[in-house]
């Protein structure tokens, strides 16, 4: 389990020169569907498929690029309904649960979040999938079991509607869902 | 829902891991599961075309590249939901926006390219909608998913 402590909050961003941000941009749209894919990136910006691979491969160490490769639909996939999750841990047991609860398949995001009191009183929110919302509810009650969550106070926090999604665009950066 | 079949699927599930970074990925990939290159990528094609898949490339972390990023939350009134949500969209920062079940029905995602600007953007949207945000910056991440099975 890796936890990621976020202190300084923002992290220093990395040191990119011209031909990475060139790079960044070109394949921002998506890898070419070509056989040869970097050689084709770097004819584009005017890199060596060598230069391409080296520059992807550093972005990859150091973290720049987090995973090349594809992003899928949830609800394509038959996944259609999902619950962010909300719980009310004790400060000195933030870390313990969290980690619990991110081992669970179904959990695809979990995070602490400061509380807003008096109205926001939950610290930890989990991102619960499920094919509908009978199995997300099956899903958090396992969670509870398995963490030990009886006495925490928590709220399922079922999305009605998506008003607004769009593209991931390096200039105008977006996490995947919810990834903040 | 799209029809997958048992070779999609591999495909899906393998290529939400990296792919290969070499002169033939796809070819590498390919032999992984037991296909041709040709078929790979024509499949691939497929699948983006469907709409199975977003996209194909890199998930970057946008605080690596300086970006930052808040989920914030409002509590609107019923009556006034459609309009505020019209305001809250029109703010280009605002990159994904959920309404939920709760007093707190409206839950958006803040992305600007430096961490000075969620606040600014954040007082704009309590200004423009006169109802307080609440801005839920993460502070640790005990686990970020990338891959969903495909056909489990």
């Amino acid at each position: 389990m890796k936890v990621t402590r976020k202190a300084p909050r923002w992290p220093v961003p990395a040191v990119l020169d011209g031909d990475d941000e060139a790079l960044i941009t070109a394949i921002q749209g998506g890898l070419p569907l070509v056989p040869e894919p970097y050689a084709e990136l770097g004819r584009r910006i005017g890199l060596s498929e060598d230069e391409v691979i080296a520059r992807l491969r550093r972005l990859q160490e150091t973290g720049v690029i987090k995973r090349l490769g594809v992003v899928v639909r949830h609800h394509e996939l038959g996944y259609r309904a999902n619950a962010m999750t909300v719980w009310d841990i004790p400060d000195d047991q933030v870390d313990t649960l969290g980690a619990c609860m991110g081992r669970f398949e179904f959990v695809t995001l979990c995070y602490r979040r400061p509380r807003r009191l008096p109205d926001w009183p939950y610290n930890l929110f989990t991102m619960i999938h499920g094919r509908d919302r009978d199995e997300v509810q099956a899903n958090i009650a396992l969670l509870v079991r398995e963490c030990g969550l009886e006495h925490i106070a928590h709220e399922v926090l079922f999305s009605r509607r998506r008003f607004k999604q769009r593209g991931a665009l390096y200039h105008a950066p977006e996490p995947a869902h919810g990834g903040t | 829902m799209a029809e997958l079949d048992a070779i999609d699927c591999a495909i899906v599930n393998r290529l939400q891991d990296d792919l290969p970074v070499c002169e033939r990925p796809y070819a590498e990939v390919a032999a992984e599961l037991g296909i041709d290159e040709a078929e790979l990528l024509s499949r691939l094609q497929r699948l983006l075309d469907e709409r199975v898949l977003t996209r194909f490339g890199p998930l970057y972390d946008a605080e690596r590249l300086g970006g930052a990023f808040s989920l914030v939350a409002m509590s609107v009134p019923e009556d006034r939901f459609e309009e505020v949500a019209e305001r809250v969209n029109a703010f280009p920062e605002v990159a994904h926006n959920y309404r939920r079940d709760h007093d707190f029905n409206m839950w958006f995602v803040l992305a600007t390219e430096t961490p000075e600007d969620i606040a600014r953007v954040n007082a704009e949207i309590a200004t423009c909608t006169g109802l307080p945000v609440y801005d839920m910056p993460k502070e640790a991440e005990y686990h970020l998913r990338l891959k969903l099975e495909a056909c489990p």
